[in-house]
């Protein structure tokens, strides 16, 4: 099996990046691959705890731990997430935090990258 | 036995519209840190590469710290070549917008960065994301 190492740069609200980033991942655990996720920039929002789901919103708290109780490994970068607020008391639980040579660290010995730019 | 993974950071995006272009040449500056991850002699190298409205990002006397209170995207692209990263600027987009060399950030010598940047056809940007392993586009 393989690794997939996915960078995403989206805003959870605003974007439907995020919501395919997860659905991708979710695919790749189900056959077996191991699965890297980058967040940063507005993609950090996805690690905010206590996020409350609206019908007219991208809400993905739940499918986020189901990922990550599949495997899903997901790091938010530290910086992009302390700028905005996110500070550790309120990161979702198993969602690490890491500077940015973490994601390059990743993509070392990946066989695919896929790099999901912002806004 | 050291490898290496080589990865091609393209920015496309214009400066200041979207914090893209920060972000490629940020999350590249931190391959000088990523051996804290690897075992001994693995690497990995970046090399940044403008191209369309891209090379807006490396037009000469930015004025955001005036304006903004924000560090600009031109620091961040000297800090690129203080870190000796291979910088490209595409020549034709250059053309493009009636640009010439003397209009962008060419080397960062006040750093004390040994490399410049490169203007070059959209040929040799091709060649070098060809011998990347990943490319990431911003």
């Amino acid at each position: 099996m393989g690794k997939l190492t996915i960078g995403c740069f989206a805003s959870l609200v605003g974007s439907l990046n995020l919501d395919f980033t997860l659905k991708l991942a979710g695919a790749a655990l189900d056959k077996g691959h191991k699965v890297d996720l980058w967040v940063s920039g507005n993609g950090t929002m996805l690690s905010i705890k206590d996020q409350r789901a609206f019908k007219d919103y991208s809400s993905l708290a739940k499918p986020l731990q189901e990922l990550m109780e599949k495997g899903l490994n997901i790091t938010a970068c530290e910086a992009c997430a302390e700028a905005r607020g996110y500070n550790k008391d309120n990161t979702m639980e198993g969602v690490k935090r890491h500077s940015m040579d973490w994601y390059l660290a990743s993509t070392f010995d990946a066989d695919r990258v896929l790099h999901i730019g912002g806004e | 036995m050291a490898t290496t993974t080589k990865l091609g950071f393209i920015v496309q995006r214009p400066p200041y519209k979207s914090e893209n272009p920060k972000l490629a040449l940020t999350h590249a500056i931190a391959s000088q840190s990523v051996e804290v991850y690897l075992e001994d002699d693995d690497i990995v190298t970046c090399d940044v590469a403008f191209i369309g409205d891209g090379i807006l990002n490396c037009i000469k006397d930015q004025k955001s710290q005036e304006t903004y209170d924000l560090s600009s995207t031109e620091s961040h692209v000297k800090m690129g070549l203080l870190c000796d990263l291979n910088i490209l600027v595409c020549k034709e987009d250059l053309d493009k917008f009636g640009m010439t060399e003397s209009d962008i950030v060419m080397d960062a010598e006040e750093f004390g960065a040994d490399v410049t940047i490169q203007v070059v056809p959209y040929d040799a940007i091709t060649k070098m994301m060809e011998e990347m392993n990943h490319l990431l586009f911003f």
